[in-house]
């Protein structure tokens, strides 16, 4: 076993430090280590996005992190997208349009689909699909979440964070 | 959208309340199995065989026991040894010393994955590093991984002693051919002398994987008091729990199944995989053990549907009717028996009424993972063969493929093949409405463009289901059930308990719970669910209603004969203006009698089969031998779909299934039987860019066994895409495709491309 | 997943005195999507991993109409991808850069990984060779600088040496009436690997009629992402038609010498490689004509 690393970092806003092993990826560290059980693993090596969390505004798969490489950046978890106001718009879309069926990997699109919003509020359909390519989901057949996504963008979920 | 809508005169039964467990779902609160983690958890991790057929000399676990951070190592050795025993297990029947030699090969292994050793550790990390360092000794032996192979004389066997079992009688010889049956309705010689068309052709169809996104996960906790508690994720907590009461020696009162959320299942979370290792592991360390699959595991041992090699034959009059059908379905079982090859059996000709059918089915061992049930389990391949003849036949007579099917569809009494008469069915109902459908009815123009029309029958499953409803002394009910929620079976339960009760769905707080906590229930598969836990559900809610009858009569100083409930109301016969709310009661209870508390088992008998008709459009590229889907409309029979939107989240998520198989998933092995892809990346599951939008028509043709009229909704729609598709890409290029998957490389193989 | 050390340099000389001291147990990360992948698959053994995100040279990206393109080795995709600049300039490089994983691989990969990796069916590397490129190497005996089709040996295997590491890719300004395609074709939409990838340029005349010069790569169709140079040779001096377009396909079809495996035959690959030269050139050609370089 290598020695363990101190690692200070941002989590969902709140300061947060966290000893780890080199090769403990970040989706460990914040299953295992800090209880943040939001983000899921399909694969573990970035082809289901049930793992995703934004690193420094940039969506990524927890999975290909390692946790060390966090060290004074900035993460935000599924459990980071609800606001203590209340549900992000596309969770509430996500609700009405039963946009998820066994919901395992309903944290992984919410957290995607935030991150296109907030990046472009207004996609097409395509945009949808294409952004959203990189999260399987076994149960839906895709309909809904693109639904629930595209009505999200019209009811002007923009800018949100 | 809204819940207000009301259809049919139901209240609540119609609408599309929000689920009960949504918002944990969307906040990521919402808990499944690995999300587990008890205090002193250490953690388990499986050694497999890189060999897809072998003999296991011995097993060395020296080097792994002494490596820093390893608790225990164990063997099949560990395992109480079992005899042949045949059990009901979720979808099938399966033979429990073979469901042992799966959890962990005693003597031999069958197939690339197939576990052989675990090992538990302080971390996963340390379980993998000493997983490497297990030395198994193997005598490598030839592997068959072709069902034709498989069934030839001299054929590497699997198991020394499996014999043939053929309609009643048992062979003496050893074989892979695990058992035959044959079903046949008429003359299927005399069908086809009177037949003026007759069409026949092999398929071939690739082993697929049910591909839930969640992995198989056990979390096991040995008690000091000898009982074992396990928190996993499975579609049958109850199932896990007679099988591991097999498998480890057990009474069942020993052993409490948590069924956590669980992340999709499809068929393949019945099975019995790491959970015994994780119980045996806590045992023998004395903390509780958690043992998740990586995907590779996933995909290398467990699930599978079955490969199949199928023929069929099918002969209809000039006029367009079907006179003769016969097949012969040949269907992987994996290493152990216990295909899906019955069902597909009794699927293949079941949406049409022919006179004189003959079917042959074959279950074959083959060295890959036992094969598991997927969504319909059977029927997808077979019907892949059967709808695909019907599209030549009807290019043969000039006739348009639904009113074909029309012509032909199965109605109420017609016999299947396998003996039993359909019930009241919807076949008929939706070819009509595939038929009127906008999308039949539009033009597809443009070059190497398609249109494929397939339909699809399944069975539906019963089985029993227990419920209890607590009135709570604020109007509201909580439902306690046993069926675990794969996509919003709380919810259809909720609501049928709230229809009867005349409560909100809100109004019900539905939660699944342990083996300990309710009545037997059988597991969530077989399209199952809303049906038979939702009548449990509405039995108790019965329940409840005879004993507020009483309270109210109680409270109205009357006898319970004159108290009727009506609209929501406890209502007096003799004076109607006196009246009770059930929140009114609710309030009361304590005054009147105490807690109530409706309750209910039920077993039902009125399963209401499903028929579904799928169109889809497609356009390929003829220099790339790649498949667009243009457009794709799923029909489908409900029965009486309870709440819409998960009725067709259930289509949709079905065709989609259907669409993988059918374009581009499947198992790749190399020569030696090792499967070469046994990750998402060359697994390639459809992703939301491959895909359209894909419109439902929900059919209402009521099941005469249900109060509601449910049918179950989850299975059929996976059968019809890959024959739909396979129809439309013929229409797209000229050529048919009889191979699964129609990748771009098959496709570009038939036209002579590559 | 074996146990490793993991250090993050801040310079180019501190990198390289890792990398010296640790040879075949170290290896560089930067977005870390292939690389964390393979020591987690037991594919690849390191026993120390270069964190080079911190690298100031490592994490350049400008572009100028007279220096050309500088993309440092551990600029993520999403970066060139964004940059206006470079859409402008090297559409053709856009083209594989956007394809390299999806959206959340986007965020991590950087070209100078997919480069490293060395994959036969690395997406950026035809583009790169089409458009010219070359890696700046640093490394104990100083810099050099690679083109590109020259610095893959085999899968896996480049013509790094001890101490040495891609700092970044070099790309020349686009020529007048230049422009380029990559492409590839996958069995889905996203998410996949290449069966076969092409990438294309073309520099055409004042009016747009004849071929001055042309530069095609392929993906997936040998040990090594391939330079077809004769299919670009045949271009030069050419008549844009069809039948030139189609004699490069050819050429490229004939050069190609792939393997049957999972993710394709031998047979699909060489009949894609005509199909997808044919498809880059004819794009390359639209864009060089459209004044879009």
């Amino acid at each position: 076993m290598s020695k363990k690393i101190h690692v200070h970092t941002r989590i969902n806003g709140e300061e947060v430090e966290f000893l780890c092993e080199p090769r403990q990826s970040l989706l460990e560290v914040l299953r295992d280590e800090l209880g943040l059980t939001g983000a899921k693993e399909g694969c573990n090596n970035g082809n289901c996005g049930a793992c995703n969390v934004v690193l420094d505004d940039r969506l990524v798969n927890s999975c290909l992190v390692l946790a060390v490489e966090v060290e004074g950046h900035e993460v935000t978890t599924v459990e980071g997208v609800a606001s203590s106001k209340g549900l992000h718009p596309i969770q509430q879309k996500f609700l009405e349009h039963a946009a998820l069926q066994c919901g395992v990997c309903t944290p992984g699109f919410i957290v995607a689909a935030k991150a296109l919003l907030d990046r472009n509020p207004k996609p097409t359909e395509h945009q949808v699909r294409h952004w959203l390519a990189g999260n399987l989901c076994r149960c839906t057949g895709y309909d809904k979440i693109v639904r629930a996504v595209l009505d999200a963008s019209a009811c002007g979920s923009p800018g949100q964070k | 959208m809204s819940a207000e809508t009301r259809t049919g005169g139901y209240q609540v039964v119609g609408t599309r309340p929000i689920r009960h467990d949504a918002l944990d779902k969307v906040t990521g609160r919402a808990l499944y199995g690995a999300d587990v983690h008890l205090p002193g958890t250490v953690y388990g991790k499986v050694a497999r065989s890189p060999h897809a057929h072998a003999i296991i000399r011995s097993i060395d676990t020296r080097e792994a026991e002494a490596m820093p951070g390893v608790l225990a190592v164990i063997t099949a050795k560990d395992l109480p040894s079992l005899t042949d025993k045949l059990a009901q297990l979720g979808e099938s029947v399966v033979n429990l010393r073979d469901l042992s030699a799966n959890v962990l090969a005693p003597k031999k292994v069958l197939y690339h994955g197939h576990p052989v050793a675990a090992v538990c550790a302080v971390s996963t990390h340390v379980a993998e590093e000493a997983v490497k360092r297990i030395q198994v000794d193997y005598e490598v032996l030839p592997a068959v991984l072709d069902v034709l192979e498989a069934m030839k004389e001299g054929s590497p066997l699997l198991h020394q002693d499996l014999k043939t079992h053929s309609m009643g009688k048992t062979a003496e010889k050893p074989s892979n051919v695990a058992s035959h049956f044959q079903w046949k309705l008429g003359d299927v010689e005399k069908g086809f002398a009177k037949a003026e068309v007759v069409v026949e052709r092999s398929f071939r169809t690739a082993t697929v994987h049910q591909g839930y996104i969640e992995p198989h996960n056990t979390t096991a906790r040995w008690n000091p008091d000898g009982s074992v508690t396990i928190w996993c994720s499975t579609q049958g907590p109850f199932a896990i729990r007679s099988q591991l009461s097999e498998v480890l020696k057990l009474p069942v009162s020993k052993i409490k199944v948590i069924p956590m959320e669980i992340g999709g299942g499809f068929g393949a979370k019945f099975p019995l995989y790491v959970h015994p290792l994780a119980a045996v592991l806590a045992k023998k360390v004395g903390r509780p053990v958690k043992m998740t699959l990586s995907r590779v595991e996933e995909l290398l041992a467990t699930g599978p549907a079955p490969g199949s090699y199928l023929w069929a034959k099918m002969g209809a009059t000039r006029d367009g009717r079907l006179v003769a059908a016969q097949a012969k379905l040949v269907y992987e079982a994996g290493a152990y028996p216990g295909s899906a090859v019955g069902a597909g059996g009794l699927c293949i000709f079941s949406p049409y009424h022919i006179e004189n059918t003959l079917i042959d089915g074959y279950d074959v061992v083959v060295n890959k993972a036992r094969s598991s049930a997927y969504r319909a389990p059977g029927a997808t391949n077979a019907a892949f063969a059967s709808e695909t003849l019907i599209d030549e036949i009807c290019e043969k007579l000039k006739m348009d493929p639904i009113e074909f099917r029309l012509k032909n569809a199965a109605k109420e009494g017609d016999p299947r093949a396998d003996g039993p008469k359909h019930p009241k069915i919807g076949c008929r109902e939706t070819m009509e409405a595939a038929r009127n459908h906008p999308h039949y009815r539009s033009a597809l123009g443009g070059k190497f463009r398609g249109r494929g029309v397939a339909s699809g029958f399944w069975i539906n499953g019963g089985g029993q289901s227990s419920a209890v409803a607590n009135v709570m002394s604020d109007g509201t009910v909580s439902l306690i059930e046993g069926s675990p929620d794969i996509g919003g079976t709380r919810t259809t339960a909720a609501m049928q308990i709230a229809e009867v009760l005349g409560l909100r769905a809100e109004e019900v707080n539905p939660m699944v719970v342990d083996t300990d906590t309710i009545g037997y229930t059988d597991g969530t598969g077989g399209s199952r669910t809303t049906f038979a836990t939702g009548l449990a559900a509405i039995e108790a809610g019965r329940d409840i209603l005879c004993q507020m009858k009483e309270r109210a009569a109680k409270l109205f100083e009357l006898p319970v004969e004159d108290v009727e409930h009506a609209d929501g109301e406890f209502r007096n016969r003799k004076d109607p203006k006196k009246t009770l709310t059930f929140k009114a009661i609710a309030e009361q209870m304590g005054q009147t009698g105490g807690p109530i508390v409706g309750r209910a088992t039920v077993q039902p008998g009125g399963v209401g089969p499903a028929f579904a008709t799928h169109v889809v459009d497609v356009e390929v590229d003829p220099d790339t031998g790649k498949v667009t889907i243009l457009r794709y409309t799923a029909v489908q029979d409900a029965g009486k779909a309870i709440h819409p939107s998960y009725v067709e989240g259930q289509m949709q998520g079905g065709v989609v299934q259907g669409i993988g198989w059918a374009l581009n998933e499947e198992f790749i092995y190399d020569e030696q039987g090792r499967m070469l892809n046994s990750s998402f990346l060359d697994y390639r599951m459809p992703t939301a860019l491959d895909l359209p939008m894909i419109d439902t028509v929900i059919v209402e043709v009521p099941n005469p066994g249900h109060p509601y009229g449910v049918r179950g909704v989850g299975e059929v729609p996976i059968v019809p895409p890959p024959a739909a598709l396979a129809n439309a890409i013929y229409h797209a290029i000229g050529v048919r495709i009889p191979d699964l998957p129609m990748s771009p490389r098959r496709i570009l193989e038939a036209l002579g491309k590559a | 997943m074996s146990p490793f050390d993991y250090a993050a340099p801040r310079s180019i000389a501190e990198a390289a005195a890792l990398l010296q001291q640790a040879g075949d147990d170290g290896r560089v990360l930067a977005g870390g999507t292939d690389l964390i992948v393979q020591v987690r698959e037991n594919r690849r053994r390191v026993k120390l991993f270069i964190d080079v995100k911190n690298i100031p040279e490592l994490n350049e990206l400008s572009c100028s109409a007279r220096k050309g393109l500088v993309i440092g080795a551990a600029v993520p995709c999403y970066r060139i991808t964004s940059d206006s600049k470079v859409a402008q300039a090297y559409p053709g490089l856009l083209d594989a850069a956007g394809i390299i994983g999806g959206v959340q691989i986007q965020g991590r990969a950087s070209i100078g990984g997919n480069l490293c990796n060395a994959s036969p069916a690395a997406d950026s590397i035809p583009a790169l060779i089409a458009l010219e490129a070359a890696c700046v190497i640093a490394g104990p005996q100083g810099s050099r600088e690679v083109p590109v089709e020259q610095f893959c040996t085999g899968p896996g295997k480049t013509v790094l040496g001890r101490g040495e590491m891609v700092v970044a890719l070099r790309l020349p300004p686009p020529k007048k009436g230049s422009g380029a395609h990559y492409l590839r074709f996958i069995p889905r939409n996203e998410m996949d690997i290449a069966v076969v990838g092409a990438g294309a340029s073309v520099v055409l005349d004042k009016a747009g009629k004849t071929i001055v010069s042309a530069r095609i790569a392929l993906g997936a169709v040998a040990p090594t992402p391939l330079y077809v140079a004769e299919a670009g040779a045949a271009l030069a001096g050419r008549e844009v038609s069809e039948a030139a377009v189609l004699q490069a396909a050819e050429s490229a079809r004939a050069a190609a010498r792939p393997i049957t495996d999972m993710r394709g035959s031998a047979a699909q690959r060489k009949h894609l490689s005509a199909v997808l030269v044919r498809r880059a050139l004819e794009k390359a050609i639209e864009r060089a004509r459209n004044g879009r370089a």
